[in-house]
């Protein structure tokens, strides 16, 4: 059985969510796998070589009935800009699904989701497929400004929304790792989930690991297939290197060789 | 329907469309989106003695149509190979080349002695062109003396198909490739990734872990061609040529300079499907010029 395929969507909404963010969804003509929270794409920007590689982003939401996935386009680079940029009705060739999923929490679990900047979108994604009641998941999402985080206010119905940024111009001042729900009782958490910037999920692990509490966070490497074939994306763990492609982009962080 | 059978040597293949080593895992990876049995032959990842934990992150920088890599030969060594990964992947329905290394001529033999144990390996490429590792690798095929001394030893232990597989940093290719005929070698495929380099200006440094690379893809592709053709005038024996090939017109340019079959590697990461779409190219093209078989077009560039 052919478990990963290369398939044509057609983009069917371009919505610019704030100065630097684009929700972007795609349609497919026929009916689309089961896609877990953590699992990514690895998307053909154009067929122009100067943008040569695809470039991967995480599934942000699933709407199985339509055969419409959505992903949140941060612009970070060439590849990213112009993604941001592409039209409704143009085409888009995906290789999905890809990587390993989270572990999803146990029934009474409490959780803490932690997303930063493009790590935002899985961890929503997450917040929606818990299976968990809504003041038992708790979702911090760190920014620079008020400027960069996105409206999620429609996630409100999956959990509790806290936010950090660094000039405080929305909820508290300073990184995710400073805000009260971190700091305050870490250990009251069942699981920890991270996805963002490197330096995020370092200072989240080192917290999570002297806690004692579960945490799986989810990276980012460079990539040039994403199906396990080039091994350019791996992250040194104890099982070795391996590619984040195939064997993450979820980790546990006591699988990997951070020094923190 | 066009012929598309070509043998190189006594190599049969149904086609002549083979996957790349570094570029297609251990097949199984592929076979996750097609049934692998559509190629002529797939390249394994390359293989050492030891396990190699390869280079630090990062390994790859994009770079104007195409990509610099410095993996360095990352892999669980051939022990490993031989009791996990080939009782998975020996009943694939296509030739399973493997792919060997080594830091010394004695690794290279032992590797080779293994890898000629198992019957379902139809070939051996000799890799004597890798740029990312600190010993052996390109090393032994940037001279003639030592491409001739590894395939010399690595022929004697060896009794299956054997292809040496060329360095493109070397002043003369032709001089290596008739060194490596001269010592039994019985077929050539290059070109394997020029040694390269990319820097990220604003932080002033060098976007690989190893400084240098090897570049690939679309934007070696005339280089590459030029050196089959060349390489296909020196020597007798067959040539296979891989360097930036993305699509069936590709894939026969590099026939009609020379080549009996062709490699498909960087483009696999753009699509894993584009090997599978080059061989109904191939087939479309011979039909559209009234060639009966591939075979008839390898070397046919008229002049």
């Amino acid at each position: 059985m052919n478990k990963k395929e290369v398939r044509e969507f057609i983009v069917v909404e371009n919505k610019r969510l704030n100065k630097t963010n684009s929700l972007i969804r795609i349609k497919s003509q026929a009916e689309i796998p089961k896609i877990k929270p953590g699992q990514f794409m690895n998307i053909e920007i154009s067929n122009c070589n100067e943008i040569f590689l695809r470039r991967p982003f995480s599934v942000f939401e699933v709407d199985q009935s339509n055969n419409v996935i959505s992903i949140i386009v941060k612009v970070l680079g060439r590849g990213s800009a112009k993604l941001a940029e592409i039209g409704i009705g143009e085409k888009l060739s995906v290789i999905f699904p890809l990587g390993k999923e989270f572990t999803l929490p146990d029934k009474k679990d409490k959780i803490l989701l932690i997303g930063g900047g493009s790590g935002t979108a899985p961890m929503l994604f997450l917040a929606k497929e818990s299976g968990l009641t809504p003041e038992n998941v708790h979702i911090l999402l760190g920014a620079r400004t008020e400027d960069d985080h996105i409206d999620v206010s429609e996630y409100q119905q999956y959990g509790i929304i806290h936010y950090s940024t660094d000039d405080g111009s929305l909820g508290e001042k300073g990184f995710v790792t400073q805000h009260s729900v971190f700091r305050n009782n870490l250990k009251s958490f069942d699981r920890i989930y991270a996805c963002g910037p490197d330096a995020m999920m370092k200072a989240v692990a080192k917290n999570a690991r002297e806690a004692g509490v579960f945490c799986e966070v989810s990276l980012e490497n460079l990539m040039a297939c994403g199906f396990g074939v080039c091994l350019c994306c791996i992250e040194p763990t104890t099982r070795g290197n391996l590619c984040v492609c195939t064997e993450g982009p979820v980790f546990n962080i006591n699988e990997l060789k951070w020094q923190i | 329907m066009a012929d598309l059978k070509i043998n190189i040597g006594n190599l049969e293949l149904k086609n002549p469309v083979m996957t790349a080593s570094g570029t297609s895992g251990f097949a199984e990876e592929l076979n996750d989106f097609y049934d692998v049995s559509a190629l002529g032959a797939v390249l394994l990842k390359g293989i050492t003695l030891k396990n190699r934990d390869g280079n630090p992150y990062p390994r790859m920088a994009e770079t104007a149509s195409g990509m610099l890599n410095a993996v360095g030969l990352q892999n669980k060594g051939v022990d490993y190979f031989i009791e996990n990964i080939y009782p998975r992947i020996r009943n694939y329905n296509t030739n399973l080349i493997a792919n060997i290394n080594g830091s010394t001529v004695e690794d290279y033999i032992i590797v080779a002695e293994k890898v000629n144990e198992l019957e379902d390996i139809a070939a051996v490429e000799l890799n004597i062109s890798c740029p990312n590792v600190k010993e052996g690798g390109m090393a032994f095929g940037i001279s003639c003396p030592s491409a001739e001394a590894v395939t010399r030893e690595v022929r004697n232990v060896c009794s299956k198909h054997l292809m040496v597989k060329l360095s493109p940093n070397v002043t003369d290719i032709t001089e290596i490739a008739k060194a490596v005929e001269g010592q039994g070698a019985d077929s050539v495929s290059l070109v394997n990734t020029f040694l390269g380099m990319a820097i990220d200006a604003n932080k002033r440094k060098p976007l690989l872990s190893t400084i240098t690379g090897g570049l690939s893809g679309p934007a070696i592709k005339p280089i590459a061609l030029r050196m089959v053709w060349q390489v296909h005038k020196a020597v007798k024996i067959p040539v296979v040529g891989m360097g930036g090939i993305m699509n069936a017109t590709d894939a026969i340019e590099f026939i009609l300079a020379g080549a009996s079959a062709v490699q498909v590697g960087t483009a696999i990461f753009k699509d894993p499907f584009i090997p599978v779409r080059i061989i109904d190219g191939i087939n479309e093209y011979l039909n559209l010029h009234n060639f009966k078989s591939v075979a008839e077009l390898v070397g046919n560039l008229e002049i």
